[in-house]
Formats: C-alpha cells, structure tokens, sequence
C-alpha cells in the first residue's frame, strides 16, 4: 500500500512540473516523469511475493509466477513513449526557430 | 558546434571503429532469441538504431549521409512494416497452417514468431534512426543561416 | 525494502531535476530517474522490461540534450506567483488524497488475481512453441496490439517528418 503511495508522489511531482513551468523544455520532462510513474504502478500491481520471471526453461515446473499480461501491456507503451517525446522534442525545436524563445507566456501575445 | 562538420576527436573515432560492430551484432542477437531469452523485436529494435546513431555522432553527418541518406532508411522502414502488414492479413484470412509451431526451446522452433521480430525490429530501428537524422539536418540547417 | 528504497531515490531525483534551473543538468536527472526505473523493474521481476527501458532511455536523453545543447534558458518568475504555487499544492494535496481512498480497493501487494494469465501461462508454452511467455502474448496471442503499436510508431515518423520540412521552398521565388 505504501509502495503505491510513493508511485503517485512520483506523478505529482510530473504534474506540477507540467502545470507550473514556462520553459517546454522542463514541460516536456514532467511528461516523461509522468510516464515513467504510470509504468511502474502497472507492472506493482501484477507482483506475485515470492514470484518467478516469466521464462520456462527446460526440464522444469514453475508453479508461481507474476503476471505476464501487464509486462506485454507496458512493452509497447515505453515505445509509444519515446516516439511521443520525439515529436514533442521536434515541435519545441520550430517553435523556438519561429518564436525566438522558449517562454510559453511570450509564444502568445507575438503574431508571427 | 563543431561536432557535426568534422566528427570528434582521434580517440573517439577508434573506439567507435571497433565497437560499433560489436552493437550491431548484439541487437541481431536479442531480436533473433525473442521468443527464447528476455529481449524481442522492440528492444533489439533500438539497439541497431542505436549503433547507426553511435556512428553518425561520432563520424559527422556528411560521412554518414553519403552510405545511408534519408530516402533508403525510410525504404527499410517501410519493408518491414510491410512484411508486418502482411504476416497480420495472413492470420485474418485464416490460411496459419504454413507455421505450426513445432518443438519448444529451440531456435527454430515458434512459428511465425521469428518472422514478426525480424519485421518489427527492422521498422523501429531503421524508423527512430530517420528521426534522428531529421532532427539533426534542421538543427544543421538552422545554425548555417 | 528495496524498493522502497528505488522509489525514494527516484523521487528526489525528480524533484532535483524538476526545479534545477541549468537545463542540461534536469535531462541528466531525467535519465537518473530511468536508471532508477530500470532497477525497479529488474526487482519486479520484469526482465525483458528492463532491457527496453534502459535502451529507450539512451535514445530519449539522447534526443532531449541535441535539442537543447544551445540554448541554456534561465527560468524567469514574475506575475502571481504565490497564489500560483499555493493553489497547485491544494489541488495536488486534494488529489492524493481522494487517491488514499481508491487504493484502498486494490488487492493487497503481492497478491494479484489473474484470471486471465492464469490460462496464458498453462497452456502458453505448448501452443506457440515459446518460452518466453511475454513475447508470447505480445506476437502471438495479443499480436493485434502489435500491429497497433507499429501503426503508432509510423505515424509518429510521418510527423517528424513533416514538421521538420525544409521551409523557404516558396520564399526563394
């Protein structure tokens, strides 16, 4: 119970970095805190105490182990995650070509 | 900067021409064992994007764009997302019994399992190396004016 | 007690790298909290999410420091900022709170009910021919998934690519 405290510590501290920051540089590392959060509470719910990897190996009955099904969940959603930060990345690079800054308050009041 | 005309120092340089290969082989290895070993197709994916990157920072971009430019790294990406495609329509239309898994432990052995891993290593390794390559031609272009 | 430990070291090192105002220094404490990450998963017994997450976070701080590695921004605060940081702990304090209570519904740690991959693990093995029971789920009996992720990854290079055209084509004229 504690541990699933301390992982939702871990995305408000993401989420108050998104919410208050200017820079879109700092927004985009609360995103990345917030994902990383997300991940590891999926993967704490399906522990088993006393578990074994999920890989059979020859000869051998494995009679407890974690849960498989949200390993192959979170697989691709770290992936999906970098490619978000990707674009994220790419779109502050033309806004500061376009704008001049990195200043989310500025970006609104100039007419480009 | 400097570091996109000449490539980096001496020392760099070497280290990078006998390990880049070693890298490369490594991630061939973890997406051919996926079915086997912890790894598969997405990590052994970033791995090889990985080494091209490796080699791209350490030698500049114009040693690097003259082998593999922008147009041929999307024509990789774009084979191995079609053999994906393909391999999914297959197994919609019902026709699975040309991989029947056969015996378990071994390389060989787990359908058409080796056959995604190759199809989706190749479409995200090639694919985040193109980003990459993109970012860096627009931070390129926008020091030269 | 380990991972007590792990999640404590991430949070401070989030925190660091929240409000630490040099922006390279936060994107190094970026790849920290990855590390920490990496770790915990390893503990957790998750060994092909470990391999992942270690190498995607290279390539993201990779990213993250060509993009910033020539514009080192000093943060500027002005306007108001007191009510600003006093409202965001109320609404965060609030939320964590009402998060106590739907916690308290989970299953106890380390006892989860898998009703599902239950069925996955007995018969994984002899029908796809794979020891590895996760890569088994992911290309063989949840393979769609896949092809779905694949479809996300392409879209987001198409993205890439147009945002970072060359633009002055119309311009030079």
């Amino acid at each position: 119970m504690s541990l699933y405290l301390l992982c939702f510590v871990l995305f408000c501290v993401g989420l108050y970095c998104v919410v208050r920051k200017r820079n879109i540089i700092k927004i985009i590392i609360g995103l990345a805190i917030m994902e990383y959060a997300v991940n590891l509470f999926f993967i704490l719910i399906g522990y088993r105490m006393r578990g074994r990897a999920p890989i059979l190996e020859e000869g051998q009955q494995i009679l407890n182990m974690v849960d498989p099904l949200p390993q192959a969940v979170v697989l691709t959603t770290i992936v999906i995650g970098l490619a978000v930060a990707f674009i994220l990345a790419s779109i502050g690079i033309r806004i500061y070509e376009k704008y001049g800054t990195f200043d989310i308050t500025k970006i609104r009041r100039l007419r480009g | 900067m400097k570091s996109n005309q000449g490539g980096m120092t001496l020392i760099v340089k070497t280290v990078t021409r006998l390990t880049v290969g070693l890298i490369l082989i490594y991630g061939i290895y973890i997406v051919l064992q996926g079915h086997l070993s912890p790894g598969g197709g997405f990590a052994g994916g970033v791995i090889i994007a990985l080494s091209f990157i490796h080699l791209l920072l350490a030698f500049g971009k114009d040693t690097v764009l003259k082998r593999l430019n922008e147009a041929r790294g999307l024509l990789l990406a774009s084979i191995g997302a079609i053999i994906f495609l393909i391999l999914a329509t297959l197994g919609f239309m019902g026709k699975y019994y040309i991989f029947k898994p056969a015996r378990e432990f071994e390389l060989f052995g787990a359908g058409i399992m080796p056959l995604c891993d190759i199809a989706i290593s190749l479409m995200v390794g090639m694919g985040l190396f193109v980003i990459f390559l993109a970012l860096v031609l627009l931070i390129a272009e926008k020091k030269k004016r | 007690m380990e991972l007590h430990l792990i999640l404590i070291f991430m949070i401070c090192t989030a925190i660091v790298a929240v409000e630490i105002k040099d922006l390279i220094s936060s994107v190094i404490a970026l790849s920290a909290v990855g590390l920490g990450l990496s770790l915990a998963f390893l503990i957790l017994k998750a060994p092909n999410l470990a391999i992942t997450q270690l190498v995607v976070e290279i390539l993201c701080v990779i990213i993250l420091i060509r993009a910033t590695i020539d514009k080192d921004l000093p943060l500027v605060k002005d306007g108001r900022w007191l009510f600003n940081t006093i409202s965001t702990f109320l609404f965060v304090s609030a939320f964590l709170f009402i998060v106590y209570f739907a916690l308290r519904e989970l299953p106890v740690f380390g006892q989860p009910l898998m009703r599902v991959s239950s069925e996955y693990i007995a018969v994984g093995s002899r029908e796809t021919g794979a020891s590895n029971i996760v890569s088994a789920i992911t290309l063989n009996f949840r393979s769609y998934d896949a092809l779905a992720e694949a479809v996300v990854l392409f879209t987001a290079i198409i993205g890439v690519l147009a945002v970072t055209r060359k633009i002055g084509k119309i311009n030079e004229k």
